[in-house]
């Protein structure tokens, strides 16, 4: 799980250039002053780091970092 | 001077043959698509085969050349077709399709090349649209439709990705030397050339310099305009 995790960070951190100790599971999108285009950055890069597909609804809700590692993980 | 990756939709004849020919004898790397997958001139270009009312026809294609050239970094999306007609004689069909392949297409094209121009940060996106567009031409209900919708959409681009260092332009050529002009009758070409201030039918590459410079690193403060390039036509 913490390899995963530690993949997942790296993406954030690549696309919402955001420092690695701001990616805490509860950390909501909004305080990482990420836009609905950067949100949509981030599922591309996540999409592509652990290959997967993430349609546009399951995005729905989606507001942490952890929900969002969770929808990713859940796909694998 | 930047050598770039670019994408010029329905390259192989016409207006985006001649961008295609400009941009790469300044140096870009061109790819042209085409429905055929060839093209008569395509000294220098990498032709690839797309349709682009066919969503996975895109997607080959341009994976083709982010494979071949690298992530397209200047889109220019040109292809488009005609069904003229008068509108009382204008079918469902006939409208719907110019407006899939022109506007529609464009769309599933720029939006496929959108996700590599965000990575780079950097792009530009020239949409090819027509004078018919600004100001309605008879017997092109369905071009026009479809030329005035790329302005409203190239402008949603330009918004959604302005953060991403992605410029979108749109260019409105007149009545330029092309197969497509050639499809009009005698008298519309001349009536063309009449009400023209300049009083000539433009020449593709005067189409092709606009969108070079469009499309260079010199335009990066240009986003969301409506270039006429047509003698004057739609002034006023």
């Amino acid at each position: 799980m913490s390899d995963n995790f530690d993949r997942f960070k790296k993406c954030a951190v690549d696309v919402l250039s955001v420092d690695e100790a701001q990616v805490v599971p509860d950390a909501t999108f909004e305080s990482l002053d990420a836009d609905s285009l950067d949100l949509v950055e981030l599922v591309m890069a996540l999409e592509e780091e652990f290959d997967v597909n993430v349609e546009e609804e399951e995005l729905e809700g989606v507001n942490t970092i952890q929900a969002a590692f969770d929808l990713v993980t859940s796909k694998l | 001077m930047s050598n770039r990756v670019v994408l010029v939709t329905g390259g192989n004849r016409g207006i985006g043959h001649a961008i295609a020919t400009r941009l790469a004898a300044a140096g870009h790397q061109v790819a042209i698509t085409s429905r055929s997958g060839e093209a008569d001139d395509a000294d220098g270009l990498l032709v690839v085969k797309a349709d682009v009312t066919d969503p996975d026809s895109v997607d080959a294609a341009v994976s083709e050349v982010e494979e071949k050239l690298g992530n397209v970094e200047v889109l220019v999306s040109n292809a488009g077709i005609t069904k003229d007609g008068l509108i009382l004689r204008m079918s469902d069909d006939e409208f719907t399709a110019v407006v899939d392949a022109n506007l529609t297409g464009s769309f599933r094209v720029a939006k496929r090349v959108s996700k590599g121009m965000m990575r780079g940060r950097w792009g530009r996106m020239i949409f090819i649209s027509s004078i018919s567009g600004l100001g309605g031409q008879p017997g092109q209900a369905n071009y026009a439709a479809s030329k005035a919708g790329l302005i409203g959409m190239a402008r949603t681009f330009a918004k959604e990705f302005s953060s991403r260092g992605i410029t979108a332009n749109v260019v409105c050529p007149g009545p330029i030397v092309t197969d497509m002009l050639m499809e009009l009758s005698d008298e519309q070409r001349a009536a063309f050339e009449q009400a023209v201030p300049i009083g000539r039918l433009g020449q593709p590459d005067e189409i092709a310099a606009a969108v070079e410079f469009l499309a260079s690193e010199s335009a990066g403060y240009i986003t969301g305009t409506v270039l006429p390039i047509d003698g004057g036509l739609s002034m006023g």
